[in-house]
């Protein structure tokens, strides 16, 4: 597929469904459709506004379109030795920039090097008035206005149509290794934190239900050093990069049945023990996944009280809602801002809440 | 005094009954809770941006959270304006107080409630100041990374207000990237949690939206910050350079070799000099520029690349490097930079403070141009520069008591702010736009672009209540400013009527 700048295309088609009152399902390769609530509307199609627009290694910024994919932009940065250090999920499919934002999900990288969000810079939008605006830019520091970029990150599209996105960038690290240890996964954090005092060059720790896999990348003598103290055995290169792509990408076995999946996401330190079922754990205890057919609202109740939240990734059954439900008064500043950007609600209506639009 | 009006006819238009107003805030606030009286105004009537002054009608200084939901109550009931204080160090006029409204001054909220040393979490209140929360977690081996040269006087609250960064973002972040949750107080008395503890929240990251927002979202109750284990080892070098130019390119060298240094300053020749006489810091007045490098991590990780950052120097042309031998001398590499503020204070009558970022390759162009806008105006610039990061900080030097100087420091300040918009860059990189920069926001922005702010507001606050005449333009501002600078021979936002 070649390059093409669509923006044009793209503002014509939400006139028109603006004119009609027509709503769209903002849509790229299609690769994350699952995640969030259904949603019945017309496809608006933005994997053809691709391509990257401008890179600068040594500014630590890409400018890629929206529907880019992924593993363009990965290829691109390869070349020069660096990388987009949220690792953006593939989750079997293509996936492109624009998705990996409007999702907003992170890899198992993630709490060690920052997420989808933490690296945004700027982004082009197209609002529900048909406007193409620019928010934010592509230096790492600004504060000119308000963080419209961030806003739209994990707003699954609710707010605008990304047309693209400046990111911040990352010396990929020159030396990587994996050990598997035999440590129960609630001991995950206090292991994690004690490394991350040692100084340890950590960039993934995650429990299969029976092993600890952690993942290091850093210099060559922060790597070889930090591997003669962590002990366990180290994984073969190979191997470990296909675990952590299939951890990223969930196409390891634990997330390959039909059952649901949940997402519970915690603050630090909370034993995993406290949810029931078979789960793998990423991010150091922080992300746990669960599988199987749970109460969806005895799960939510036990994930806030640990201060935490829980989704239903996949293979949601229609009765549940994906995310789960805010309190009065930020849904009311949900929907007021849903309205600022979006008044005649025409953008993946009901997708993050089915009440978003109700204002 | 300044030298243009600050607020606008439209930014004044409340209709205030100013005693019924006393008589309600009276019964939430008791004894010194409500500074009536014109002597205990006047100690807020301006923040780190001197040069503007304004009597505020009213000083709240609450002490509870309950307070303060009440106090926004009564004047979102009344109409009445509010504009939330930290610890008053706002480079950009943010905290300059509202002629017809109550500032809300926020310094009781000053107690750390917990640190978490265990989980590395620090919950505190918004008043308590930078500085204060890696001097509480410093005990437990942690810190809180945002530093701002502001630190040891600034809020945690206005941190979040102003996104604050610092000398060490590149690698650390900025404030954004360091609060974990935010409890606000909308203007309808409610109070929120944005964010949570876990590494994502459910919704729309209203955390970001609230970084930044200076204080015309809500008002931050208290802030959930996450602090980082001490790095192990640190090592700081400088190298010196015959030209900026080659310090740029020493700076893009280093990234390019993978490196991303806790901390990458650079200043030029006038801010070297004024900084050594100041503090005598050893820096090397000789050269053109010097670049600050400070790299931190596991012992192995930066022995490694110091390797690497000397050979990258040495082959950029560095004139000198020196290794600072111990903490004594890293704390005097630092200290002139830290210093180079008030270093330049004593050179010059006045100095006005930019806070433009630019990508940057474009450092020397933004340079030399700098230059020769100061010469037209004939007013000299001293540059330092948080060189990772690209956010340049020219100081400008004027006498006020000069006839015309100010005007002409704050002319060149709005020049020197629309040439970083022009190469890609932001009219302010960590300052904010407050009242100092919000002409310039018409240049950066265009009016989809401000009507979709003004909407974004007007979700949190429909009677536009919270610091008015702030960080937004209005549409006939900006038909204003575009009238009195034409750029280029465009005139900015062309569809808008002439007044």
């Amino acid at each position: 597929m070649t390059d093409a700048d669509q923006s044009a295309e793209l503002k014509s088609r939400v006139d028109a469904a603006l004119s009609n009152t027509q709503p769209l399902e903002i849509i790229g390769t299609g690769s994350k459709r699952f995640y969030g609530n259904s949603v019945d509307a017309e496809a608006l199609d933005v994997s053809h506004h691709r391509g990257v627009v401008a890179y600068e290694p040594t500014e630590l910024v890409i400018t890629a379109r929206a529907g880019t994919p992924i593993a363009e932009v990965n290829a691109t940065l390869a070349e020069q030795n660096q990388m987009l250090a949220f690792e953006p999920p593939l989750l079997g499919g293509t996936g492109t920039i624009g998705g990996a934002l409007a999702t907003g999900l992170s890899g198992p990288r993630r709490p060690f090097w920052g997420s989808a969000r933490d690296m945004v810079l700027g982004i082009r939008l197209l609002n529900g008035h048909g406007e193409l605006m620019r928010f934010g830019g592509e230096v790492m520091k600004n504060v000119a206005g308000y963080d419209t970029a961030r806003l739209n990150v994990a707003a699954l599209g609710t707010l605008g149509v990304i047309l693209e996105a400046s990111l911040k960038v990352l010396p990929a690290p020159p030396a990587h290794a994996t050990v598997v240890l035999e440590i129960p996964a609630q001991d995950c954090h206090a292991r994690t934190e004690q490394w991350l005092r040692e100084g340890r060059p950590l960039s993934g720790v995650s429990h299969d239900g029976e092993r600890l896999l952690v993942r290091l990348s850093g210099t060559q003598s922060a790597v070889s050093d930090a591997l003669s103290h962590l002990g366990g055995e180290p994984m073969d290169d190979h191997q470990a990069d296909a675990f952590w792509q299939s951890v990223r990408d969930h196409t390891h076995p634990f997330f390959t049945s039909d059952e649901p999946i949940w997402r519970i996401s915690l603050p630090p330190g909370v034993d995993p023990n406290h949810f029931a079922g078979p789960q793998f754990i990423d991010w150091a205890g922080q992300q746990i996944w669960l599988r199987g057919d749970h109460d969806a609202d005895a799960l939510r109740t036990q994930a806030t009280r640990y201060g935490g939240s829980a989704t239903c990734f996949n293979h949601r059954p229609s009765r549940i809602g994906a995310f789960q439900p805010l309190d009065a008064v930020p849904m009311r500043l949900h929907q007021q801002l849903k309205k600022a950007f979006d008044p005649q609600a025409i953008f993946n209506p009901g997708r993050l809440y089915p009440d978003l639009e109700d204002a | 005094m300044p030298a243009h009006a600050v607020f606008r006819a439209e930014d004044t238009q409340f209709d205030v009954a100013v005693d019924p107003l006393i008589e309600t805030l009276r019964a939430i606030l008791p004894g010194e809770g409500l500074i009536v009286h014109e002597a205990g105004r006047r100690a807020y009537e301006c923040d780190g941006l001197s040069a503007y002054k304004q009597l505020p009608l009213l000083v709240a200084v609450p002490e509870t959270i309950e307070q303060v939901q009440a106090i926004l109550r009564a004047c979102s009931a009344a109409g009445v304006p509010v504009v939330t204080r930290g610890a008053g160090t706002s480079l950009s006029g943010g905290a300059l107080p509202h002629p017809q409204g109550l500032l809300l001054a926020m310094g009781k909220f000053n107690r750390i409630h917990q640190i978490d040393a265990e989980r590395r979490i620090a919950r505190i209140d918004p008043g308590v100041r930078n500085l204060a929360i890696s001097e509480a977690a410093a005990p437990y081996g942690l810190y809180y990374a945002p530093d701002p040269s502001s630190q040891i006087a600034c809020s945690i609250g206005g941190n979040v207000g102003e996104n604050a960064g610092g000398v060490h973002c590149l690698k650390y972040g900025l404030t954004v990237h360091n609060v974990l949750s935010v409890k606000v107080v909308t203007i309808d008395g409610d109070i929120t949690t944005m964010g949570s503890e876990a590494l994502d929240s459910p919704g729309y990251d209203l955390l970001a939206l609230m970084h930044g927002s200076e204080g015309m979202l809500g008002v931050v109750v208290e802030v959930t910050v996450k602090l980082l284990p001490m790095p192990l080892t640190k090592q700081v070098l400088m190298a010196s350079f015959d030209n900026v130019e080659a310090g740029g390119h020493a700076v893009a060298g280093i990234i390019a070799d993978g490196i991303i240094p806790g901390g990458l300053e650079m200043m030029d020749g006038a801010a070297i000099q004024a900084a050594e006489d100041f503090v005598q810091a050893g820096y090397d007045t000789q050269a053109a520029a010097i670049l600050i490098c400070e790299l931190d991590g596991s012992a192995a990780e930066v022995a490694d690349q110091m390797d690497a950052v000397k050979a990258c120097l040495t082959a950029h042309g560095a004139s000198a490097i020196q290794v600072a031998a111990d903490d004594a001398e890293r704390a005097r590499f630092w200290a002139g930079r830290k210093a180079a503020f008030p270093a330049v204070g004593r050179i010059s009558a006045d100095y006005y403070c930019m806070d433009g970022t630019i990508p940057r390759k474009q450092l020397a162009y933004v340079l030399r141009r700098i230059s020769e806008l100061s010469a037209a105006k004939q007013l000299e610039t001293v540059n330092v520069f948080h060189a990772g990061d690209g956010n340049l900080h020219p100081l400008i030097l004027f006498d006020g008591n000069k006839p015309g100087q100010l005007e002409a420091a704050e002319d060149l300040g709005s020049e020197i702010l629309q040439l970083c918009v022009e190469v890609g860059g932001t009219v302010t990189g960590e300052h904010g736009v407050g009242v100092e920069k919000i002409n310039e926001m018409c240049v950066q922005f265009k009016t989809a672009e401000i009507e979709q702010f003004h909407a974004i507001k007007a979700a949190f606050d429909a009677q536009g209540l919270l610091n008015p005449g702030k960080a937004i333009p209005t549409l006939n501002r900006c038909a204003e400013f575009g009238r009195l600078h034409v750029h280029n021979g465009e005139l900015p936002h062309p569809e808008l009527e002439r007044l």
